[in-house]
């Protein structure tokens, strides 16, 4: 019994170590091309560096391309400046845990604290508990339930969002033809704005019917899932929305495997990949609309400005604007270049 | 306590070989296997099957151009193929007595793990064996723990669940890796000009070679005699020197690699790889398994059952998809439809094999 166990132990603890040499050496992602935001600094009085803050960032578990550029760009913009001091925290999609690493942060008398709460109404009391201890905080995106849980909140509008997309579909389609849409998680508040909007801005055209909906999960399986059903139900339509360009990877995949083609993709968020695609122009995607994750860089540097009293240089109002919402440009192949550098990975 | 010395002592019959206990405890679960209780898992079968016959024709009167065309066999199927694999290993670990919570996990590590820059350098060949090497690794690292570490399965596949989920974030920090334009050939066996004949897609093929050996080591090898007995009676097949742990850590294995294979599979689909594949996989693999016939506390179950599980929740989604259905519809329906499944089969197998005691 002993030597056979020694021998198969050998073998085990030797096999083992090889795999796990072998696979060490394949782990290793070259860094993306990580093309930043703006690359520049904001030029003018308020670029030169002032008091030191320290902005605390919260967001949300990055299980999703577009979060994990949120967190990316804060610190990609903290970094540029000299007087700032990024406290950034795990993530999480829960909102105990997330309660508590605010109240961390707020522990740690931060000057500013930027929030992306997993879900608006269960942190707005966190974010009320933040402004009571004197903290300015910038609610980013999902928005809290009552305006005294934040000083600014700065975010995208997923109603334009559709509003634009529908706009874009319905002028390239001429006013008439049939229409598909890919939604993603159906039970968030901001699928259901982006849903409105797209059916607002259809009505427009009243000779374009909607013919077939789905609801993938933002994933890129479930997107190709949905996707390759979606083509087996309606055999011909003329245009599709995506809400999400990573669940539109997957969406994509199944168009090719499908080999069908006699339609085109408006997509949502703007991905890299999306953009890429749009200009090659190899597929049927041919525009997206945005939802820049880059308003993670801007709350940083509206964080940095409300910490050392500023105002926005271009605005005649001295103080900081409560709200700011950010715009959907449509990305075709006409504009994509200027957009790449804001595309996320 | 002892080993066979000890049971042979007692046992009656002085003379008698160890070798003839095992295989008496053998010939015993090839009853549970294939003899005395075998009509009672095909009757399940049968019952399964009847739900599926009705879903079908439910696809058939809402919406049959669509639901009735070939292609739409096809996307039921390939979509089935994925959680299929996995399920084939789950029923395996299941009938044995043990369970994987981990299988999504292990699915997204695999992908992620075989998408990496690093591994594209190695081409198809590079991608191919680092998902398989995973599968199996994780698999390995699970069935060494539980087998040998005796430790509960439930804990230490959730504890992988964490662990290689953690890591698929970690290597792709997020990002949703694709394969290289000169990486395509995976990717390319899902086009229609990879398809056999013109007509069936590889994944399929793949899909139905996986059943068909998992079906083959089930019911027609040892190993599959001794899984039933393991997960029957762990103890009696210890003391008739079935070597239990060693049997536990290979049906681990088992479903690591199988979890391999449906990475691989879903690579193919998607032609990328993201920490966020796989989700609540082992979730949609153990509701297949039960639904198929196979107890939770192992011993018996079907490979059949399972396919026709998985099978029969595929169908389902197709069916909603093309129907338009909303969302919050289509998950009640999901439920109530599971129950009617379970029940359909309780009332054909009590009916034919009269009082059943299960």
């Amino acid at each position: 019994m002993t030597s056979s166990l020694g021998r198969r132990g050998f073998l085990t603890s030797g096999t083992l170590v090889g795999a796990g040499a072998l696979a060490a050496a394949c782990t290793s992602n070259a860094d993306p091309k990580s093309k930043d935001a703006a690359d520049t600094k904001p030029a003018g009085a308020n670029a030169a560096p002032g008091k030191n803050v320290t902005i605390g960032f919260a967001g949300p578990q990055a299980d999703h391309g577009w979060l994990n550029a949120i967190n990316e760009n804060a610190k990609k913009e903290a970094g540029k400046y000299s007087d700032v001091q990024l406290k950034i925290t795990e993530g999480s999609n829960d909102a105990a845990q997330q309660a508590s690493q605010i109240q961390t942060l707020i522990n740690q008398k931060v000057d500013v604290l930027i929030i992306l709460p997993a879900d608006g109404k269960q942190m707005t009391p966190t974010g009320r508990k933040a402004m009571a201890a004197g903290i300015p905080v910038i609610n980013l995106d999902r928005i809290f339930d009552t305006a005294q849980a934040y000083r600014t909140w700065i975010g995208g509008d997923n109603y334009r969002m559709g509003l634009n997309a529908g706009d874009y579909i319905g002028k390239r389609l001429g006013g008439k033809g049939t229409v598909v849409e890919l939604a993603g998680v159906d039970t968030l508040p901001l699928t259901q704005d982006r849903t409105r909007g797209f059916n607002d801005a259809l009505r427009n055209y009243p000779q374009i019917k909607r013919v077939g909906r789905a609801a993938a999960e933002f994933t890129v399986q479930s997107g190709q899932a949905r996707m390759a059903e979606l083509l087996q139900a309606h055999p011909k339509f003329d245009a599709l929305w995506n809400h999400d360009d990573d669940q539109g990877i997957g969406a994509l995949q199944a168009i090719k495997q499908a080999g069908r083609s006699n339609f085109f993709m408006v997509g949502g968020a703007g991905s890299k990949s999306a953009m890429d695609s749009i200009k090659k122009d190899d597929s049927v995607l041919k525009a997206t609309v945005l939802y820049p994750p880059t308003m993670a860089a801007s709350a940083i540097r509206i964080g940095r400005l409300l910490g050392q009293s500023k105002g926005m240089g271009d605005l005649a109002e001295r103080e900081i604007p409560a709200s700011v919402t950010l715009f959907s440009a449509v990305v075709t192949k006409e504009n994509v270049d200027t957009y790449l550098p804001l595309a996320f990975e | 306590m002892s080993g066979p010395e000890g049971v042979r002592a007692d046992a009656a019959g002085v003379d008698k070989p160890p070798a003839d206990e095992r295989a008496r405890i053998e010939a015993a679960a090839d009853q549970d296997a294939g003899g005395g209780r075998f009509r009672l898992a095909e009757l399940r079968n049968l019952g399964l099957l009847g739900v599926l016959l009705i879903l079908i024709l439910a696809g058939a009167l809402t919406k049959p151009a669509e639901f009735l065309s070939y292609d739409n066999a096809v996307v039921i199927l390939t979509l089935a193929s994925v959680s299929g694999v996995v399920t084939v290993g789950m029923t395996f670990v299941i009938i044995g007595g043990g369970i994987d919570l981990s299988v999504g996990a292990i699915v997204a590590l695999a992908t992620v793990w075989a998408t990496t820059q690093a591994t594209q350098l190695y081409g198809t060949g590079g991608v191919i064996f680092c998902a398989l090497a995973v599968g199996v690794g994780c698999g390995l690292v699970n069935g060494l723990i539980i087998a040998y570490g005796r430790i509960v399965a439930f804990i230490v596949t959730i504890a992988m669940l964490a662990s290689a989920r953690g890591l698929a974030i970690n290597i792709s920090s997020g990002h949703t890796q694709t394969l290289t334009a000169d990486n395509q050939t995976l990717v390319n066996l899902g086009y229609k000009d990879s398809f056999l004949f013109g007509r069936i897609p590889p994944l399929v093929i793949m899909f139905a070679l996986v059943v068909a050996v998992g079906w083959i080591v089930l019911n027609r090898t040892t190993f599959g005699r001794r899984t039933f007995a393991i997960g029957g009676n762990p103890e009696a097949a210890r003391l008739a020197g079935l070597n239990v742990r060693l049997h536990t850590l290979l049906l681990y294995v088992l479903s690591g690699l199988c979890c391999g294979v449906a990475s691989l599979m879903l690579i193919v689909l998607t032609g990328s790889g993201t920490s966020a594949n796989g989700n609540l996989y082992e979730l949609d693999a153990i509701a297949a398994v039960i639904i198929g016939g196979t107890l939770l506390t192992g011993g018996r179950g079907t490979l059949v059952g399972s396919v026709l599980g998985v099978l029969v929740f595929t169908t389902i989604n197709d069916i909603f998809t093309l129907n338009n259905l909303t969302t919050a519809t289509q998950q009640v329906a999901k439920g109530v439809i599971i129950v009617i499944a379970v029940l359909v089969q309780r009332l054909v197998a009590e009916r034919r094999a009269g009082a059943d005691p299960t």
